[in-house]
């Protein structure tokens, strides 16, 4: 291997490691307020909204990040909306990842059970109130390993932003192995720099879930008669 | 809009062509899911085994699988192979190795899973009922065991069909590139072809995954335990 | 009268199926202690569901303190906050320590100020033998343990009744006597409270009066020692047979 050039290089593969991952993080970001408004929806069973959460869901989940980029970024400029490379990503992260925060922080609020509503009842709290300090606080506890799973799950996708001329990794690691034939090396590279990024992520989503299964959130072992 | 621009999906063939296309990435989806559900029953069971090495040797393959996003791997194959093995594998070929490698990798997770989620006393009381080996495991085991996997196998097939989407980007030429062609050679009649064909292709990965969720989602509540 | 509670005709059903309270009528005094006995199913725990309204009813009515009250009221939390309620599994808020567990109704609820409420908490914790758990979480105790802070938490909105359903019921048999001897204790200073048991020894202990329900209705209604010792009707006197083993005929 070319030693010199990957160093030559490098510099190619940070900047680009940098655009993904402040396009992850946005996309994340949104991608979580839509997951808890379409949750909380669901939960609250709001007329019209919870049917529009549904449609959103399922169209969301049922199609790949590739085409709906492809649709934002070559088929919406013929409606007059032209998107920038990165407004494109971020959107199609957020419209991708919304549904799947949205899964997992039901998950969360379904598994409080239907007892400790009436136990808050029973000591004379509100609806409201139940649900702000009772079940939302615990249905955010026990997705936590899910939004994380969530989290490398969208990091993963963003390898698909070069098809919208995003010079991300995977854009950067074509260019050189086109231009200078350098194969192995633009492999070897494009490999560490998902590693660098995901590794630390996938070993701190492992330990906070230790965490949260060994608070026994949603622990259903004393069941009622 | 002056020009009604769906018109372009029903000159001619395109409309067939287009499914064609997408035809392409689900037979790479069905193939390598086939390929994945046989060997990932084989890696299942050897996850199983007590054995130190064999654990460690599977859990490594199961992570690096896990933790790469699939468009790497492909990249790995498609132009690793063409540089060190000197053949020009194409594309197609690339796809399905890759998504076998993964889909095995996932599927042998599922099958584990649910082998070690059959609980010890069941293969107790089926020998206690006088049950020899063979029939514990053909009476009381494997119907337990699909019971636990169908519903997550088909959802591994519906990620599966959402990722084949990918093959595009290594140049397979499929539904997005039948649809580039289209939009193409439309330029001057339909300028805004490219909002309908993007359009339509989304719409017809959905009516292709929908069905496929439902599915799931339908085993998993009938086969709930 | 020193009525702190009554029942008239309460009927309740779930769906179209029988009803599974039957024009129940239930007395209950300043400081006494009632325990509700029969077979599962009979309908106590719906009943003891009902008293706190988290149940709608389908017929008849329930007078707190004079007042009549349901759940459709506007003012339902405060008559909620009049009946404490202790639930088979406990359902401490994981979440939450201990002394959270304690002072999030009261802070919350009655919005009293968290110091004052905190020296409450602290000395109930310490009467049920808890006060060095206040900074534990519910996972990091005994099921016994996580009953006693359910009583606390119960008994620092100073209720007026205390509804008891079966809390024992989910704890091994070595954690029942310390939950237990609180509940003995809460009622010699007492305490109303409407229990609902399996423990018949219990039963006797700490009863006034006890009603025996069966098939949604209260077939006998009577002091401990008498229905304990001298059954009047025949179900009554075939559902504490169940009790005696050496009756069993095998």
């Amino acid at each position: 291997m070319d030693l010199e050039f990957m160093r030559t290089h490098l510099p190619l593969y940070t900047e680009a490691a940098w655009l993904t991952l402040r396009i992850a993080a946005m996309g994340i970001l949104l991608a979580f307020l839509i997951g808890l408004v379409t949750s909380i929806t669901k939960y609250l069973k709001i007329p019209v909204l919870t049917q529009i959460a549904n449609v959103y869901i399922e169209l969301s989940r049922n199609t790949p990040l590739l085409i709906q980029l492809f649709f934002l970024y070559f088929g919406l400029p013929k409606l007059g909306v032209v998107l920038s490379s990165e407004s494109c990503g971020i959107i199609g992260l957020a419209f991708l990842g919304g549904s799947y925060m949205s899964e997992a922080f039901r998950s969360g609020l379904d598994n409080v059970a239907q007892i400790q509503t009436q136990s808050g009842l029973s000591l004379g709290f509100t609806n409201s109130q139940i649900f702000r300090h009772i079940i939302l606080p615990q249905a955010v506890s026990t997705s936590v390993p899910l939004f994380c799973a969530n989290v490398i799950f969208l990091i993963k996708e963003t390898s698909v932003f070069s098809a919208v001329a995003l010079a991300d990794l995977m854009f950067v690691a074509k260019d050189l192995i086109g231009i200078y034939y350098k194969t192995d090396e633009a492999l070897f590279m494009l490999v560490s720099a998902y590693l660098v990024i995901l590794l630390p992520i996938s070993v701190i989503a492992s330990f906070i879930e230790r965490r949260v299964r060994y608070a026994g959130f949603g622990d259903t072992s004393a069941v009622s008669g | 809009m002056q020009d009604l621009g769906i018109q372009v999906l029903f000159q001619g063939r395109n409309f067939i062509r287009l499914w064609e296309g997408l035809w392409v990435t689900l037979r790479i989806a069905v193939i390598s899911m086939a390929f994945s559900v046989l060997l990932g029953f084989f890696l299942g069971m050897v996850m199983t085994m007590h054995n130190r090495a064999v654990r460690c040797i599977t859990r490594l393959y199961l992570e690096t699988v896990r933790i790469l996003p699939q468009l790497v791997l492909l990249f790995l194959v498609y132009f690793g192979a063409a540089k060190h093995l000197g053949i020009n594998m194409s594309g197609e070929t690339a796809a399905i190795i890759v998504f076998t490698f993964w889909g095995t990798a996932e599927m042998g997770d599922l099958v584990r899973g649910a082998l070690i989620a059959t609980p010890r006393h069941q293969y107790e009381s089926a020998g206690g009922l006088g049950m020899n080996t063979l029939q514990t495991y053909f009476y009381v085991i494997i119907p337990q065991t699909i019971r636990r996997l169908l519903p997550p196998a088909v959802n591994l097939l519906t990620r599966m069909i959402k990722t084949t989407s990918l093959v595009v980007l290594i140049g397979v030429v499929e539904v997005v590139k039948v649809g580039k062609q289209i939009i193409d050679a439309s330029r001057y009649q339909t300028p805004t072809a490219a909002l309908w064909i993007y359009g339509v292709i989304f719409i017809m990965y959905f009516i292709v995954c929908y069905p496929f969720s439902r599915l799931s989602l339908w085993l998993e509540k009938k086969y709930e335990i | 009268m020193n009525e702190v509670l009554q029942v008239k005709h309460l009927t309740k059903s779930y769906e179209k199926d029988e009803p599974v309270l039957k024009d129940i009528n239930f007395n209950l005094q300043k400081g006494e202690v009632v325990v509700i006995v029969g077979p599962s199913g009979c309908g106590k725990s719906t009943f003891l569901r009902c008293l706190n309204l988290l149940e709608p009813i389908d017929e008849g009515s329930i007078v707190l303190g004079g007042e009549t009250i349901g759940r459709k009221d506007k003012n339902v939390h405060q008559h909620r906050q009049k009946i404490g309620m202790v639930f088979q599994s406990y359902e401490l808020f994981p979440h939450l320590s201990i002394i959270n567990n304690i002072l999030l109704a009261p802070v919350k609820v009655q919005k009293r100020d968290r110091k004052e409420a905190e020296r409450e908490a602290l000395a109930l914790l310490e009467r049920v033998g808890l006060s060095d758990k206040k900074d534990a979480f519910p996972r990091q105790l005994s099921g016994g343990q996580k009953q006693r802070v359910a009583i606390v938490r119960a008994l620092i909105m100073n209720p007026e009744v205390l509804l008891l359903d079966e809390i024992t019921a989910a704890l091994d048999p070595e954690m029942v006597r310390e939950v237990l001897q609180v509940v003995l204790k809460l009622a010699q200073e007492g305490m109303t409270m409407a229990i609902v048991t399996h423990e018949m020894e219990f039963a006797k202990a700490v009863a006034d009066r006890v009603m025996f329900m069966d098939q949604g209705v209260i077939v006998e209604e009577n002091t401990a020692k008498e229905f304990f010792a001298y059954p009047k009707t025949e179900r009554a006197k075939q559902f504490l047979n169940t009790f005696h083993y050496e009756a069993l005929e095998i």
